[in-house]
C-alpha cells in the first residue's frame, strides 16, 4: 500500500473502518461531530489534535467503548455500532497499557487466546512467539509490576497483536516512554505494521510522531477532521490556520503580508527553513530584527521581529548553524524567502 | 549569611520537637509502645491464658478443674454431640460468608465503579446505618420479622405465595416451625448482620481496579462473564478474602442471633457460653474456643496458597 496523495481515501472495495457522519455528544459538549472517514486495510493511519479534539474518542468509537449518537461505523463494510467490544475482533494498546496485575506477562499476552477458546500449550506458544516479535522474549514469567514503561508498552503490543487483528488500534501508546526509547518503539512500530500488514490506526497529540509514522494523517479539532493527508500534504500544505500552527512550527502570515506579494488577500503559512538570513540593507528580504536565537545542533532557531511597515510580525527562521554564527541579539538582517514558498490557506482573510 | 536568618527554637516544646526530629527511631518506639502493650499483654495475653486451658482438664466428679497438661479436653471435641455443634457452626459460617459475598458484590460494585459525590455518600450511610444502632434490637427486629405473624409472613399471603414458605419449612435441617425458629432465620439474620463487614473491603479493593482494564479484557474478546471471572473477581480477591475473614470469625463466634432467631440446636458460641458458665467446664470452652482460630488459620493458609493475596 502506497501513501496517497490526494485528500481522498485510497480506492478499496471495502475500507478497514468507515465512519459515516458519526457524532458522539456528552450533554451539550461536541466531542466528535459529524465524522466522515475511511481507512485502507493495511494503512498506518494516524489521527493527530491536541488534547479534547475527539482523536481518542474515535478510537474508543471504533474499539466499542463508545457509541455513537448519530451516524454509522464500518469494520471492512459491515456496521458495528450495535456490537460490543468483545465481537469487533479490533485490538487496542491503551495509553496506560492496562495490562493485568495478577497475571504473569505470559497470561497476559495470552489473554485474548484463552477468552477464545484456545488450548493453553498452544496460547502458551503463540504467546511466547507474539513477544518474541517485540523483543522480549523469556520474560513470560514475570509480572507487569517488575517490568519497565518501555517494556510493559512492548508486551500491551504483543497481548495486542497476539490475536492477529485485522485492525490495531493505539491509543499514545508513546506517549509515557521518553525520547530515546519513544524513536526506537516507532521505527519499531512501523516495521512491525508493514510485515504484518495489518491497518494501525494510531492517535497521538505529538506531530513529529503523526508525520514521520503514518501513511495518512488526520487532524482533529473541537471533535472534527480539519484535514486528512499524507504526511507531506499535510506539512507542505495546511488547509486552514489550524492545521499550518498544530503541525509543526509554520509562521503563520497575515492577508495584508501576503498580499504584497502574492497579490492575493489570503492568510499564508511559510516554513522556517524556507527562510534564509540575507545582511541588513541587501534589499533582498523583509528587514527584521534578531529577537532570540536558540542553537539546535544541525540548525539553529532564530526569533525574527520584522519592521513595523512589515507588521512587526514574528517570524521563526531555521538556518543552518554555520549560517548563524556571529549573529548577536538585536542585529538587523533580512528575512527572504522565495514568494512561491509561501502557501496560501482556506481561511477567509 | 548570618545566624539570625535561621529560626531560632521557640522554648522547651521546640527543643523536644528538635530532638525527636534528630531521633525517628526514638519517636517512632514511643509511639508504638502503648498500642504494643495493650495488644501484647492484655490482647494476646489472655488468648494465651485460654489456650493455656484448653490443656487442662475438669474432673468429672468433683468438677474441679485439674491443672495437668492433657489432650482430654480436645478428644472431648470429638465426641459426636460437640463434632455436631463444630460442623453446623462451621457449615453456617460458610454459607453465611457465601451468602453475604453474593450480596455484597453488586452493591460494592456499583459504589466503586458508578456513584460519584451524592451517591457515594448515600451508599456509606445506607451500609454504615445498620451498624450505628444497638446489635439486639436488630436481632430482635428480625425475630419478628421473621415470625409465623410477622411481616414477611403477611406479604407472602399477600402474594399468594404462603404455599413456597410453607414448603420451604417442610424441608429437613432449613426447616422448622416458622422462619424465626429455623436455620434459615438464623441464616438470614447473620446475613443482615454481617454484610457491611463484607461490603466495605470489597468496596475498597474495587476502588482500586482501573476501569481501562475491564476495558482491555472486554477487548481482548472476553464477554461480561470472562471478565468478571478471568480480571474483575481475582482483583476483587484480597477484598472478598477480607470480608470473608469479618463474616467467617463473626458467625463462628456469635452466641446471641442462634439463641434468639433458630432452633434449640447449638452453635460453638453457646457451647464456649455454657461451659464457661453454668457448667463451669473452662478447659472445654477453651477447647471449643481453639476450633474457630484453628479453621481460620488453615483457611487462611489455603487461601494463600491458592494465590488470593497475589493481587494485593
Amino acid at each position: 500500500m502506497t501513501a496517497s496523495a490526494s485528500s481522498a481515501p485510497p480506492p478499496a472495495l471495502s475500507p478497514a473502518v468507515t465512519f459515516e457522519a458519526v457524532s458522539r455528544h456528552y450533554g451539550a459538549v461536541r466531542a466528535v461531530d459529524g465524522v466522515d472517514l475511511a481507512i485502507a486495510p493495511g494503512e498506518f493511519f494516524a489521527m493527530l489534535g491536541p488534547s479534547g479534539s475527539g482523536k481518542t474518542t474515535c478510537l474508543r468509537l471504533i474499539a466499542g467503548f463508545e457509541r455513537p449518537s448519530a451516524g454509522h461505523i464500518r469494520l471492512f463494510g459491515e456496521q458495528v455500532e450495535d456490537l460490543p467490544p468483545y465481537r469487533r475482533g479490533v485490538n487496542t494498546v491503551f495509553q496506560d497499557y492496562a495490562l493485568f496485575p495478577h497475571l504473569d506477562i505470559l497470561e497476559n499476552v495470552g489473554f485474548g487466546l484463552k477468552m477464545r477458546g484456545v488450548e493453553a500449550a498452544e496460547r502458551r506458544r503463540a504467546a511466547a512467539e507474539a513477544l518474541e516479535l517485540v523483543k522480549l522474549p523469556g520474560y513470560g514469567a514475570r509480572k507487569p509490576g517488575q517490568l519497565s514503561g518501555g517494556q510493559r508498552q512492548r508486551v500491551a503490543l504483543a497481548r495486542a497483536l497476539v490475536n492477529k487483528p485485522k485492525v490495531l488500534l493505539l491509543d499514545e501508546p508513546l506517549g509515557a516512554l521518553d525520547l530515546k526509547l519513544r524513536e526506537q518503539m516507532q521505527e519499531e512500530l512501523k516495521a512491525i505494521q508493514k510485515s504484518l500488514g495489518v491497518t494501525f490506526i494510531f492517535v497521538t497529540h505529538d506531530q513529529g510522531e503523526a508525520l514521520s509514522m503514518a501513511d495518512r494523517v488526520a487532524v482533529f479539532s473541537e471533535g472534527k477532521i480539519r484535514q486528512i493527508g499524507a504526511p507531506e500534504e499535510i506539512y507542505n500544505r495546511p488547509r486552514t490556520r489550524f492545521v499550518a500552527d498544530f503541525v509543526g512550527s509554520s509562521n503563520l502570515l497575515p492577508p495584508d503580508f501576503v498580499e504584497k506579494r502574492l497579490g492575493a488577500r489570503r492568510w499564508g503559512s511559510l516554513r522556517p527553513e524556507q527562510i534564509a538570513l540575507r545582511p541588513a540593507g541587501s534589499g533582498e528580504g523583509a528587514p527584521a530584527r534578531i529577537a532570540s536565537v536558540s542553537y539546535l545542533g544541525a540548525t539553529t532557531r532564530l526569533g525574527l521581529e520584522t519592521a513595523p511597515e512589515e507588521g512587526a510580525l514574528r517570524l521563526h527562521a531555521a538556518v543552518p548553524a554555520a549560517a548563524a554564527t556571529g549573529l548577536a541579539l538585536g542585529q538587523m538582517v533580512e528575512a527572504a524567502f522565495a514568494p512561491e514558498a509561501i502557501h496560501l490557506m482556506e481561511d477567509a482573510p | 549569611m548570618t545566624a539570625a536568618e535561621i529560626p531560632q527554637s521557640r522554648g522547651l516544646r521546640g527543643a523536644l520537637s528538635d530532638w525527636f526530629w534528630r531521633n525517628p527511631g526514638m519517636t517512632l518506639f514511643l509511639m508504638l509502645l502503648p498500642p504494643l502493650l495493650w495488644l501484647g499483654i492484655i490482647y494476646l495475653g489472655s488468648l494465651f491464658a485460654l489456650l493455656l486451658q484448653s490443656f487442662y482438664s475438669i474432673d468429672e466428679y468433683s468438677g474441679l478443674i485439674n491443672r495437668e497438661f492433657t489432650l482430654k479436653t480436645y478428644a472431648e471435641l470429638f465426641k459426636p454431640a460437640n463434632l455436631d455443634i463444630i460442623l453446623r457452626t462451621v457449615t453456617m459460617a460458610a454459607l453465611v460468608t457465601v451468602g453475604s459475598a453474593v450480596v455484597a458484590f453488586p452493591i460494592a460494585y456499583f459504589a466503586a465503579r458508578y456513584a460519584k459525590g451524592r451517591w457515594k455518600a448515600i451508599f456509606y450511610l445506607g451500609v454504615m446505618l445498620p451498624l450505628w444502632s444497638s446489635y439486639l434490637v436488630k436481632v430482635y427486629a428480625w425475630k419478628l420479622i421473621l415470625a409465623r405473624e410477622g411481616i414477611l409472613n403477611w406479604t407472602f399471603a399477600k402474594l399468594h405465595l404462603t404455599w413456597l414458605v410453607e414448603a420451604w419449612l417442610a424441608l429437613p435441617i432449613v426447616g422448622g416451625n416458622s422462619l424465626s425458629v429455623s436455620h434459615t432465620g438464623t441464616f438470614l439474620v447473620f446475613l443482615y448482620v454481617w454484610l457491611p463487614y463484607m461490603i466495605l473491603p470489597i468496596q475498597a479493593s474495587l476502588e482500586r481496579v482501573p476501569g481501562n482494564l475491564i476495558e482491555a479484557a472486554s477487548d481482548l474478546g472476553a464477554t461480561p462473564r470472562q471478565t468478571f471471572w478471568n480480571v474483575l473477581f481475582p482483583l476483587a480477591l484480597p477484598g472478598v478474602l477480607a470480608g470473608s475473614i469479618f463474616t467467617f470469625s463473626l458467625t463462628m463466634g456469635d452466641y446471641i442471633i442462634p439463641q434468639i432467631v433458630g432452633t434449640s440446636r447449638r452453635f460453638i458460641g453457646q457451647a464456649v457460653y455454657a461451659h464457661q458458665g453454668t457448667a463451669g467446664n473452662i478447659p472445654l470452652a477453651a477447647a471449643f474456643t481453639v476450633a474457630p482460630i484453628l479453621i481460620m488459620g488453615v483457611y487462611l493458609w489455603f487461601a494463600k496458597r491458592k494465590g488470593a493475596f497475589d493481587a494485593l
